[in-house]
């Protein structure tokens, strides 16, 4: 099985938060607490994600968005969902266009609460996140192994 | 000729360890100018080996086919100059192999990759001029563009070129895609391209262009190494020395210097070669 967590790429996704957790999210990259040394990158790009972090809630606009970015990350793949609004919707809950938390519209792995989330605890979720990543990745190895065999 | 072959097998082999290696020292080097810790040095060796292993989602089937050959011929362009041939020849199908890459990028026609791939044609006009006077440089001083005839003169080269030195390390951060010139892949996050031409390969297929980074940086600090390694002993030492100083002053450039703007980029680069390398050639003509 090939090792893949010392290399977990991030793509960050804003749902409507309220950049509380966004700003968090960042200070994790900055030399205090320096997310790269555990092989983090911060990549922007869907393709070349492994973990999906999605601060604040979902709306009825967003959805699709966050379904599409979902659908453009390759397989293994997990997703944090960090903050209240993104765990539950949090403040926001009850506004006429918040559906709620991010398990609204996709499979959360990872909650991380906190509003807003501080930058250990964010950091802490994906390195749950990257144990996740490596088991789910073992298991796709796992599946494609039989498949092969099946075909050949 | 049986030297010559060995020396290229042994590139062909080890250039994606060196690759691999700069690119961590590279990164390491960077976080510790930030004054972070930094990820470890085989981070880049990690990074592809989990591309290797993820799904496959190409935009077009021909992308990865376009992106073997730019590999394959990044490969040849360093075996053909560490086996000591023609450093024209080398050029040449180095500019071949950035002509796949840009069909690689193109062929995916999402919006960033168009913008990506003019900028990557833009990059290649701002950065070819100053290659090839690099090249008549080498003619000029050591009167042969065999890399093995340039290698074994009796002086050191950068004595008689150091305006060509100049404008090739200038052009060396716009190759090794460095800030201020790195304008069409952005490899620190949240620039305006998302990923520049990189934007639409994943998993196998961004391990390939990753790879073949490797084995060009490597090729680039072999060409600039070139400028001082002669057949005295003691260039040997030197030219490490100076391949690790043109590395380490990439980063820093790279670490103090915001992105520029594509004009900015091709005007100046031109303005350097013209003015270093320009001015070197004169000179060259005069003397001899």
């Amino acid at each position: 099985m090939a090792k893949v967590k010392e290399s977990p790429w991030l793509l960050h996704y804003d749902g409507s938060s309220c950049n509380g957790c966004d700003i968090e999210v960042l200070a994790c990259l900055t030399p205090v607490y320096d997310a790269e040394r555990f092989g983090i990158v911060n990549t922007g790009d869907p393709l070349q994600a492994d973990i999906l972090l999605i601060t604040g809630g979902i709306n009825t606009q967003n959805k699709p968005v966050v379904e599409q970015l979902y659908a453009q990350m390759p397989r293994p793949k997990v997703v944090v969902a960090v903050g209240t609004c993104a765990c539950t919707g949090g403040i926001f809950k009850e506004c006429y266009n918040i559906l709620g938390g991010a398990d609204t519209t996709i499979p959360v792995d990872i909650y991380v609460p906190g509003c807003a989330a501080r930058p250990q605890s964010i950091i802490d979720g994906i390195i749950k996140a990257v144990d996740l990543f490596q088991k789910r990745s073992d298991e796709h190895d796992a599946l494609m192994d039989k498949q092969k065999r099946k075909e050949g | 000729m049986k030297m010559n072959i060995i020396s290229a097998l042994l590139y062909i082999l080890l250039a994606p360890l060196a690759g691999a290696l700069m690119d961590g020292v590279g990164r390491k080097i960077s976080a510790r100018m930030q004054g972070r810790i930094g990820p470890p040095i085989l981070q880049s060796y990690y990074d592809v080996r989990k591309l290797l292993g993820k799904q496959v989602i190409a935009v077009s089937p021909l992308q990865s086919f376009l992106l073997i050959s730019y590999l394959v011929l990044m490969v040849l362009t360093g075996a053909l100059f560490f086996s000591g041939s023609d450093i024209l020849l080398s050029i040449f199908v180095l500019s071949t192999a950035a002509t796949f890459l840009y069909f690689s990028t193109v062929i995916t026609s999402s919006p960033y990759n168009t913008i990506a791939a003019s900028r990557e044609l833009i990059q290649i006009m701002a950065y070819e001029p100053a290659v090839i006077l690099a090249c008549v440089g080498f003619y000029l001083a050591a009167g042969s563009f065999q890399v093995d005839e340039i290698a074994s003169t009796n002086t050191c080269m950068l004595l008689y070129t150091p305006g060509f030195f100049a404008a090739f390390v200038f052009i060396l951060t716009i190759k090794m895609r460095k800030s201020p010139f790195d304008v069409s892949t952005s490899h620190h996050a949240h620039q305006e391209l998302v990923k520049g031409v990189t934007t639409e390969m994943g998993a196998r297929n961004l391990a390939l262009y990753s790879i073949a980074e490797w084995y060009e940086n490597v090729f680039l600090m072999g060409m600039a190494g070139l400028f001082v390694i002669n057949s005295h002993w003691w260039s040997i030492p030197l030219t490490a020395l100076l391949v690790m100083a043109t590395f380490f002053l990439e980063i820093l450039i790279d670490n103090s210097n915001a992105r520029m703007k594509w004009e900015n980029m091709f005007r100046l680069s031109w303005e350097v070669t013209l003015l270093a390398a320009g001015v070197n050639l004169l000179i060259l003509m005069l003397i001899r």
